[in-house]
């Protein structure tokens, strides 16, 4: 009877069994690394937007303040995005002819909202809310990064649930006096483990077991 | 699964039944016959997390068997439950408003007080608006009739507003008009009927209390005195407006002060959960009865009355009686107490047996007792509680008497009658139908269905296109009450503003907006009509303010109408009527259905999946009837465990020539030689919920016996119906003390008597060691005997929580989603047991069966002792579920909640999560508002408040029955009531540690009866 395998069918059987091990880990590896990609997670990924708005030129350029426009910041879980009238406090007098502009003056015009993609979009599970972060010494930086040098806006962090946890876990790390909530380049006047744990006591922020409890975000 | 004919051989054995309830100690309850009978397949649904047939595949599912189908669904769970992470957010924008009006906050809710109408009844709410849509109702603080208290139905009422099967458009025989060519045919008609004052033109309305509105019709009939206005209203106070006029000559409007009663009797009046003023009696009856400390003095509560309601339930004494021989017993009592010289024995010996006591009873407490006639009974009925209660001394103590509170107190039936002569003659020339749906509910002999197609010109304003507009040739959409301002009279006379919190989604007008369009006015605004009218009522140079207040506060203050003293004409009374005897047939009882009303909320999924107060039945009505007359019409079900699964037999009832088929539920408790049936059933075009559900007994209710009649025929036929009923379904152990009780006399004896047998561990007793919970402690006391089982908490929870319909079928397999359920109970004698309801949410144990066991940490343990849980985590092992004790989990086996329909979007909650298939949810103490007052202390600096978090199912409790707050807190009120002797924990045996705990219920029984 004649041999059905060639002698060298040993050699495959060998790779392929191996091959697979490699292959699962490959899948692993490649999906750890696609879900912790700047594509997935859209970090320092610019948006296009429909009116290029640059925060680079109102924030740094002009020094606005963070509240100018984003008016609930303070009092709500959504930070606020402004309405046209806000915009058109000032472009009703300045910039009136810009073409750029002229979306603002149509939706101001035709009463239609101006549609704005999202930037920071955290999954529909998760509650976020900014004004208690304000409240305790979280600055906007913390988070949304160096805006004022953002000509257009982009994700500074992951906003993965493990970036979000190093903030919960050790508070006293990111904190900062309230007074420098919306600073631009804030530099701790010291050591920051030392501020940041004067600040947790001082501020009243919850233990990390309260902090990482999954009904503080999930619900 | 039990093959088909193991079915027949498993008909419920009474016997035993009885054999248990001998064998017991008198404190055991019982949650159905099946129970009591302990059936082998009773005690093997303790055993289970779901029904055996949960546990399925299909349509007609068997459970998912081999190894192989097994392999095949995990594997494919695994590879799909992996894969759905692996997805990058889609792209999302924001849309901010142009000019942001100035009191919103983007993310923070506005709440608005606005009203609720039921038969012309105002109810008022809060309505809380989410960047200007509706999405969840509570009751109104300010409101008398609601004191911050929400019924299930003004629960449910929002979704209402986003049914898509509403109507949207004008219709004229099926072509889209506008309102522009409806006002053009009306002025025509109107001109041409000028000439004989509008004679031909006919308005139907039901049950007008607004004052806007009864000051348009007026001014429409000054403008052509001969234009006719009909009311009909199905399920009206017609014998409650009949029985004042017997009794006192003239209409009145009644309402009770159950603050100042001690002694109440309920002739057949579920006055806890039913009617104008149910909200407000049933807060002011259980304060009554909150034991506390030193404080034990209690209310009592007599109750006659056919089918168990939530008001029998709390009684001390429940007589069953049938609805026909309530009167006979209200004739003894008035006897008893001297008001009447009326028989003093009779065939039915328990009636004269305890009218003795009670009367005696009444006597000692004159001037703070009470006699309630129910709505639903004859006239008589209601003219001897107006009778014993004056003689009583309790008028204008705890009854109250004012001018009634409709526009138009006219007798209905008569007005109805005027109008179907009227047809009959020819003479309508144009049949204006504003609401109401009187094709369809209509007294039967009537045939309304044909007899309107008589007037010449129909028009129909209604929400849904229904029966009454399919047989006119205009369809009118109608506004809801969130749309469009309007104003109503509340149970007291209270004037109650109806403000809107959304633009009309539709093309649709308010019954304002149409009356309107009759007078010789310019067309004007429902806010110009009702604010035209408050204007100019009144006086004062300060109307702006006035005005703005009314509407902020839901209600026009000093309102309520004047009481007056009416008196109790000497003839009034005559002479009792012979007894009816039955003569081998049934009583037939007809009630409106403690969900749908009279039909018209038919086409709410909320409502209809809601498990109704005692039988916990939904989605159906069906015959219902006492054991001992389903084991005369050899109706016991085939199997009657698990209703949903197995089906109960058709019966067919005959009554005056009609027949109506329909299934039986077997309720313990209901009066003998009775059948109740719930309107509102068998709609034929109620919309895509309401169509083709259940049974119509209008098929069978004639003008002659609206509400009640002997008479009925009932046969049993072949037939088999799958009913969904939830109280067979997510069973506890009933022998392990769930359910506990005493009365008041050995409760004070011993304190302890409540919990007699029951035990639970040392709390030392485990191997871990204890967490120390510093921060807050959230935890739920539940007073036992308060809750009156009405059902409220649990569409408050479904509205709050984004919880999904699944439909009857998946009811029946025990799929329901509700994270609260309210369970009965029975205690004693099947044919008039004891009550008592038990609402039961996650109990969030402190050493949490459902935590070890998840293999993903999908579920685990707050710092502030919450089970939390965690969807995005969860893969559906359902691993948790099957450790709960409670079996207060809930799986989605399906895709239960609608993602497509755009109307369905806005009702939802947007601080809770929107759940998809496969995953596992359950009760989380509302976390969301928990997290929102947390967040709102935290930013003030300081903690939080007691009151400052109010869960759902207490906020919307009418008898504060469930609290609420931080057990750490040692001042707050769920401290206070877990230190009470009443406390217990369910199933504390088992070292669970549940936060949510209950005050076990007391009553107050009249010693002379209980000998």
């Amino acid at each position: 009877m004649a041999q059905i395998f060639h002698h060298s069918s040993n050699t495959f059987a060998r790779m392929t069994l191996y091959g697979a091990i490699f292959f699962v880990a490959f899948i692993g590896w490649a999906g750890y690394t696609l879900d912790r990609s700047h594509w997935a997670t859209r970090q320092h990924v610019p948006r296009e937007q429909p009116i290029p708005f640059s925060h680079a030129h109102h924030v740094g350029g002009e020094g606005f303040d963070c509240r100018y426009c984003h008016t609930s910041v303070e009092n709500s879980s959504f930070a606020g995005l402004p309405a046209t009238e806000i915009c058109m406090n000032c472009h009703s007098q300045i910039w009136r002819t810009s073409p750029t502009l002229e979306p603002v003056r149509e939706s101001y015009r035709t009463g239609q909202s101006i549609s704005w993609t999202r930037v920071h979009d955290l999954p529909d599970y998760v509650y976020f809310n900014h004004s208690i972060h304000v409240a305790k010494g979280v600055g906007c930086e913390s988070c949304h990064g160096r805006v004022d040098r953002m000509p257009l806006m982009q994700q500074e962090n992951s906003l993965q649930m493990e970036w979000c946890l190093n903030c919960h876990r050790h508070p006293e790390r990111y904190v900062r006096p309230k007074e420098f909530i919306t600073q631009m380049g804030y530099v701790p006047a010291g050591d920051q483990e030392e501020i940041g744990k004067r600040l947790v006591q001082e501020y009243h922020i919850q233990d990390a077991r309260t902090l990482t409890s999954c009904s503080t975000c999930h619900r | 699964m039990p093959s088909e004919e193991n079915h027949q051989e498993k008909k419920l054995d009474l016997a035993a039944a009885r054999k248990r309830l001998e064998a017991t100690t008198g404190r055991e309850y019982w949650s159905s016959l099946d129970d009591l009978a302990s059936t082998p397949e009773f005690l093997d649904l303790l055993g289970r997390e779901f029904p055996r047939q949960a546990i399925g595949w299909s349509e007609d599912e068997s459970p998912v068997e081999g190894r192989r189908n097994f392999l095949k669904l995990m594997g494919a769970s695994l590879a799909l439950g992996g894969l759905a992470a692996c997805t990058r957010q889609p792209t999302e924008h924001i849309t901010p408003y142009v000019k942001q009006p100035e009191e919103l906050i983007p993310g923070r809710p506005l709440f608005y007080a606005t009203s609720m109408t039921l038969s012309g009844v105002a109810h008022g709410v809060l309505a809380e608006s989410h960047e200007g849509r509706p999405t969840k109702i509570e009751g109104n603080p300010e409101h008398p009739g609601s004191l911050g208290a929400a019924d299930a139905r003004m629960q449910a009422s929002v979704l209402d507003l986003y049914d898509p099967d509403r109507l949207r458009n004008v219709f004229y025989q099926g072509e889209i008009r506008s309102w522009g060519d409806f006002y053009t045919m009306l002025r025509e008609v109107l001109a041409e009927r000028a000439g004989e004052q509008g004679a031909g033109i006919h308005i139907l309305t039901e049950t007008v209390t607004s004052p806007t509105l009864a000051d348009q019709l007026q001014k429409v009939q000054k403008l052509y005195p001969a234009v006719k206005w009909h009311q009909w209203e199905p399920a009206g106070a017609h014998s409650a407006r009949a029985g004042a006029a017997q009794a006192f000559g003239q209409p009145v409007n009644t309402y009770y002060d159950l603050a100042a009663a001690n002694v109440i009797v309920s002739l057949d009046a579920d006055f806890l959960a039913q009617g104008p003023g149910a909200l407000r009696y049933a807060r002011q009856f259980s304060a009554r009865r909150r034991v506390r400390g030193d404080q034990t003095a209690m209310n009592r509560l007599y109750v006659v009355e056919p089918l168990p309601t939530p008001t029998g339930s709390k009684a001390d004494h429940r007589i069953p009686l049938r609805a026909g021989e309530v009167e006979e017993f209200a004739w003894a009592l008035a006897t008893a107490l001297g008001v009447v010289n009326g028989p003093k024995s009779g065939e039915n010996g328990v009636i004269y047996q305890s009218v003795g006591p009670i009367a005696r009873d009444l006597q000692a407490h004159t001037g703070a007792c009470l006699v309630i006639a129910g709505e639903y009974q004859p006239p008589i009925v209601h003219a001897l509680a107006h009778a014993m209660n004056a003689s009583l001394g309790n008028a204008g103590k705890t009854v109250f008497y004012t001018d009634p509170i409709e526009a138009n107190p006219a007798d209905q039936l008569a007005s109805l009658m005027d109008l179907v002569s009227a047809l009959d003659a020819g003479s309508v020339d144009l049949l204006l139908i504003l609401g109401g749906n009187p094709a369809f509910n209509a007294p039967v002999e009537l045939g309304m269905r044909d007899r309107l197609r008589k007037a010449r010109i129909r028009a129909h304003l209604s929400s849904i296109a229904d029966e009454t507009s399919e047989v006119c040739q205009w369809q009118l959409p109608e506004t809801h009450f969130l749309e469009t301002w309007g104003d109503a009279r509340a149970f007291d006379g209270t004037v109650s503003l109806q403000q809107p919190l959304i633009e009309p989604l539709y093309q649709s007008r308010s019954v304002l907006q149409v009356v309107n369009m009759l007078t010789d006015s310019p067309l004007l605004s429902p806010y110009d009509l009702v604010k035209g009218y408050w204007a100019a009522q009144h006086k004062g140079a300060d109307f702006e303010q006035w005005w703005r207040r009314s509407v902020h506060d839901g209600v026009i203050a000093q309102t309520a109408l004047p009481t007056k003293t009416p008196v109790v004409r000497g003839d009034a009374l005559g002479s009792p009527a012979a007894p009816r005897p039955l003569g081998g047939n049934l009583e037939v009882i007809f009630r409106p259905d403690p969900a749908v009303y009279d039909g018209r909320f038919a086409n709410n999924g909320w409502l209809q999946e809601w498990p109704k107060p005692i039988t916990k039945l939904s989605w159906d009505n069906a015959v219902i009837m006492s054991p001992a007359d389903a084991k005369r019409f050899d109706a016991v079900p085939v199997d009657s465990l698990d209703y949903g699964m197995t089906g109960v037999p058709m019966l067919e009832l005959t009554y005056q020539g009609r027949t109506l088929r329909a299934p039986v539920f077997v309720q313990p408790g209901h009066a003998n030689g009775a059948v109740t049936l719930h309107l509102g059933y068998g709609r034929t075009a109620a919309g895509k919920i309401g169509t083709g559900q259940g049974f119509n007994p209008y098929g069978l209710r004639t003008a002659k016996a609206l509400w009640h009649d002997t008479g009925l025929e009932v046969k049993k036929t072949s037939g088999t119906y799958y009913l969904a009923v939830g109280q067979n379904q997510h069973v506890l152990d009933t022998r392990r003390h769930i359910y506990r009780s005493a009365d008041i006399e050995e409760f004070k004896r011993n304190p302890e008597a409540p919990h007699e047998g029951a035990e639970a561990p040392p709390r030392d007793l485990t191997l871990y060691p204890e967490f120390s919970y510093n921060g807050y402690a959230w935890g739920m006391a539940i007073d036992l005997t308060a809750c009156t089982g009405c059902g409220a908490c649990v569409t408050a929870c479904q509205a709050e929580n984004n919880i999904a319909v699944v439909g009857k079928d998946q009811v029946r397999r025990g799929r329901n989603m509700q994270w609260l359920r309210v369970d009965s109970y029975y205690n004693g004698d099947p044919n008039n047991p004891r009550m008592g309801n038990q609402p039961v949410p996650c109990m969030q144990c402190e050493n949490a069966p459902c935590e070890l066991v998840c293999p993903v940490q999908a579920t685990t343990h707050s710092a502030e002792g919450l089970n939390d849980m965690v969807y995005n985590r969860c893969v559906g092992t359902r691993y948790c579920s099957n450790n709960c004790p409670y079996k207060v989990r809930r799986f989605n086996f399906y895709l239960f909640q609608d993602w497509e329909t755009p109307t369905l979007k806005l009702v939802r909650n947007p601080d809770v999560s929107v759940r998809s298939r496969g995953v596992m949810e359950k009760c989380t103490y509302c976390v969301q508002r928990i997290n929102a007052a947390k967040i709102d202390a935290e930013r003030a600096d300081r903690k939080v408040r007691e009151g400052d978090i109010q869960t759902a199912c207490q906020a919307t409790c009418p008898t504060e029955a469930i609290i609420f707050g931080d057990i750490n807190d040692p001042n707050s009120r769920v401290a206070k009531m877990k230190a009470e002797k009443l406390n217990y924990a369910m199933l504390a045996d088992l070292n669970t540690r549940p936060r949510t705990t209950y005050l076990a219920s007391l009553r107050n029984p009249n010693p002379e009866l209980e000998a």
